[in-house]
C-alpha cells in the first residue's frame, strides 16, 4: 500500500520531467536533443536562434504550464471536497469568471474611455491585464468568503457562487457589445486560454508567487482530510466547519486568480485531474491527494501543452480546447464509473 | 462501572433561533444523565429528537435553561475540548468514496493528532482496540462504500469509540438497519455503556428493543414535553394509545 503510493509518486515525477524535456525538444522548429540539454544547462551553442527559440519561448511556456496545471489541480481538489461535490472545479465559484470580468474591464473599456487601446501597448498592457484579472477574481472571492459566512448549506453557497458567475459573464457581454472589434478581439484570444502568453519577465513571478502559495495550499489537508466526513461529524471532531470552510475557499480562490490571471481561463484541468488521482490512487487521503494532484496536473497541462504545439498545429490549437478533449472523457468515465457502483449497491 | 451523573439538564427549551422569530420545539426540559448507562430517547417523528440531540452535542444553542457536561457549561467548552468529551453517530449519511475501515476510525483520533493529522503508533492501537470491542477487525481493510448499512454503523460506532469520549450521542443508529442488526447495535451499545462505563444517549423509533436494552427512557412528545423514566414504569393508556411513565 505505501510502496504503491511511493512508486506512483515517482512515476508522475518522472512523467514530469520526461514531459518538460519533450516540450522543449517539440516543435515548428526541430532543434537536436543534445543541443536542447546543452542549451538548458547554460552551454554555448552556436546557432542562436536555437538558443532563443529554448530559452524565450519553450522554457518558459514549458514552466508556466507546469505551474498553471499544478495550481488549478490543488485548487480544484479543495474545492471538490469542501462542496463534497464531484462537479464542482475551480471556476465553480466564479473566481475565473470575475477573473475575465476584471480583464473586460481593462480591454474593452480602455479603449473606449482613454481612447488608448490597452491591448496594444505591449508589456504594460500585458501587465495592466494581469493585475486587473487578479483584482476581479480576489473581488469576486471575497464576495464568496462574505456569503460563504452568511450561508449555512453548501448547495446554497454552490449556487450563489454560480449565479455571480453568471452575472460577471452578463456584464462582459454588454461591454463586448459597445467594444471596438479589436479589442473585443483582444479579450477573446485572451479567453481562449494559453500558457504562451506569459512572456520571460511574467514568467519568473508567476512561478515564484505560485511556488509561495502551493506549499500553503498544503496546510490544509487535516482540514480537508475532516472536511469529507460532513459538517456534523467534522464538527463534532473538533473542527470550525464555518471557518475552515472560508480558509479553503479563499486558498482555491486564490490560486485559481493568479493561475487565470497569467494564463487566461483554462477550463476542464482542476476538474479532472482530482478525478483522476482518486482512481489512481483509491484514496480520498488529501495527504496523498494533494501532492498526487499537484504532480499530475503538472504532467496532463505539459501534456496538453506538447499536444497544443503538436507539428501540423502550429500553436494553432487553444489549450483549451486540448484540456477539454483530455478532460472530458475522464469526467464522463468517472460518472459512468460512479453510476455503475450506485446501481450495484 | 460506577454511576455518576455526567450531564444535567436544566430547564432548557429547544429550537431554532431565526433574526426575528424563536420556533421553539420543546421546553422545560430537567433531567440528569449517567455514566454507565443507556439512556433511549423515544418519541414519535417531529417530536424534535434529532434538535435535542444537536443542542446536547453544542451543535445548536439553546434557547433557554442550562447544559452541564462533566461539571462544566456546555456552553463554556472550546470546539477542541468539546471533540474530546463528546462523540456522535449522525444519521447524515457521508458519501465516502476511497476510504478503508481504518482510515475512518482513524479520523476519530483527529482531536488527538497533530498539524498533518498523522497517526501514532498509540492511535493505530487506539483504532485497532475500537475495531476489536465493536467486533469488527475483519473489515478493516474493506473500502466504506462496500458495506452494508449495518457494518457501516458499526464502523461510526468504532469511530466514536476511537476518539475516546466518555459520553456518545447517536441519532437513530438503528434506522436503516434489518431486525437482526438492530438487535446487536442496540446490545452491543449497552454493552458498551455497561462495560466500559461510557454514557450513551441514543435517539430511536423501536420501542420494543429500546424498551429491552436501556437503563432509561426519555419519551419526547409532539406537544413538545419530555419525560424520563424507567422502562419497566412505561405504560400505554388504553384510551388515548399514548405511553406515559407510572
Amino acid at each position: 500500500m505505501k510502496r504503491s503510493v511511493a512508486t506512483g509518486m515517482i512515476l508522475l515525477g518522472v512523467s514530469i520531467l520526461v514531459l518538460f524535456f519533450l516540450n522543449l525538444l517539440l516543435g515548428s522548429v526541430s532543434v537536436p536533443a543534445g543541443q536542447v540539454w546543452k542549451i538548458l544547462w547554460g552551454g554555448e551553442v552556436d546557432n542562436t536562434i536555437w538558443q532563443n527559440i529554448i530559452l524565450k519561448s519553450r522554457f518558459p511556456q514549458a514552466l508556466t504550464a507546469l505551474v498553471a496545471g499544478a495550481g488549478l489541480s490543488v485548487a480544484g481538489l479543495q474545492m471538490q471536497t469542501v462542496f463534497r461535490n464531484p462537479l464542482a472545479g475551480p471556476s465553480v465559484l466564479g473566481v475565473s469568471s470575475g477573473a475575465s470580468l476584471g480583464v473586460a474591464f481593462v480591454v474593452l473599456l480602455s479603449g473606449r474611455l482613454g481612447g488608448v487601446a490597452l491591448s496594444r501597448l505591449g508589456y504594460m498592457g500585458e501587465l495592466a491585464m494581469t493585475v486587473s484579472a487578479i483584482i476581479g477574481a480576489l473581488a469576486i472571492m471575497l464576495l464568496i468568503v462574505w456569503v460563504a459566512q452568511k450561508v449555512r448549506g453548501n448547495v446554497t453557497l454552490l449556487i450563489i457562487g454560480v449565479m455571480i458567475g453568471y452575472v460577471a459573464t452578463a456584464i462582459i457581454g454588454v461591454l463586448k457589445f459597445f467594444s471596438a472589434e479589436e479589442d473585443v478581439r483582444a479579450y477573446v484570444v485572451w479567453g481562449l486560454g494559453s500558457f504562451a502568453r506569459v512572456s520571460g519577465g511574467q514568467v519568473m513571478s508567476f512561478v515564484l508567487i505560485m511556488a509561495i502559495l502551493l506549499p500553503l495550499s498544503f496546510l490544509l489537508v487535516k482540514t480537508l482530510n475532516l472536511l469529507l466526513l460532513g459538517d456534523g461529524y467534522a464538527r463534532n471532531l473538533g473542527l470550525n466547519v464555518r471557518r475552515a470552510r472560508m480558509w479553503v475557499i479563499v486558498s482555491a480562490g486564490v490560486l485559481v486568480a493568479i493561475v487565470t490571471a497569467y494564463c487566461g481561463p483554462i477550463s476542464f484541468l482542476g476538474l479532472a485531474v482530482p478525478h483522476l488521482c482518486r482512481g489512481i490512487f483509491r484514496t480520498s487521503d488529501h495527504r496523498i491527494l494533494m501532492p498526487a494532484s499537484l504532480l499530475a496536473g503538472a504532467s496532463l497541462a505539459l501534456l496538453c501543452n506538447l499536444i497544443a504545439r503538436m507539428p501540423g498545429f502550429e500553436g494553432a490549437l487553444p489549450v483549451n480546447s486540448v484540456t477539454a478533449l483530455i478532460g472530458a472523457p475522464v469526467v464522463a468515465v468517472v460518472l459512468f464509473k460512479r453510476r455503475k457502483e450506485d446501481m450495484g449497491e | 462501572m460506577k454511576r455518576e451523573e455526567t450531564i444535567r439538564i436544566e430547564k432548557l427549551s429547544i429550537g431554532y433561533q431565526g433574526r426575528h422569530s424563536v420556533k421553539t420545539v420543546a421546553e422545560g426540559i430537567s433531567d440528569s444523565i449517567h455514566s454507565g448507562e443507556l439512556t433511549c430517547l423515544l418519541g414519535e417523528n417531529g417530536a424534535g429528537k434529532s434538535t435535542l440531540l444537536r443542542t446536547l452535542s453544542g451543535f445548536l444553542p439553546p434557547i433557554s435553561g442550562e447544559i452541564t457536561i462533566l461539571g462544566k457549561p456546555l456552553r463554556s467548552y472550546s470546539e477542541r475540548e468539546l471533540a474530546t468529551v463528546i462523540g456522535v453517530v449522525l444519521t447524515e449519511r457521508t458519501n465516502l468514496q476511497n476510504m478503508t475501515v481504518t482510515e475512518l476510525v482513524g479520523m476519530g483520533r483527529s482531536p488527538y493528532t497533530g498539524f498533518w493529522g498523522r497517526l501514532s503508533a498509540q492511535d493505530r492501537r487506539k483504532v485497532d482496540e475500537a475495531l476489536s470491542l465493536v467486533g469488527i477487525p475483519s473489515l478493516r481493510d474493506r473500502m466504506v462504500q462496500t458495506l452494508s448499512d449495518g457494518e457501516r454503523q458499526k464502523v461510526m460506532i468504532a469511530k466514536a469509540l476511537a476518539q475516546e469520549t466518555p459520553i456518545i450521542f447517536l441519532d437513530e443508529p438503528t434506522a436503516f438497519l434489518d431486525y437482526p442488526s438492530k438487535v446487536e447495535v442496540l446490545n452491543l451499545l449497552g454493552r458498551l455503556s455497561r462495560e466500559m462505563g461510557k454514557t450513551i444517549f441514543l435517539s430511536t423509533h423501536d420501542l420494543e428493543l429500546a424498551l429491552r436494552v436501556a437503563d432509561r427512557v426519555w419519551l419526547m412528545t409532539k406537544q413538545g414535553t419530555v419525560q424520563a423514566g424507567l422502562p419497566e414504569n412505561l405504560f400505554i393508556d388504553p384510551e388515548t394509545g399514548r405511553f406515559h411513565f407510572l
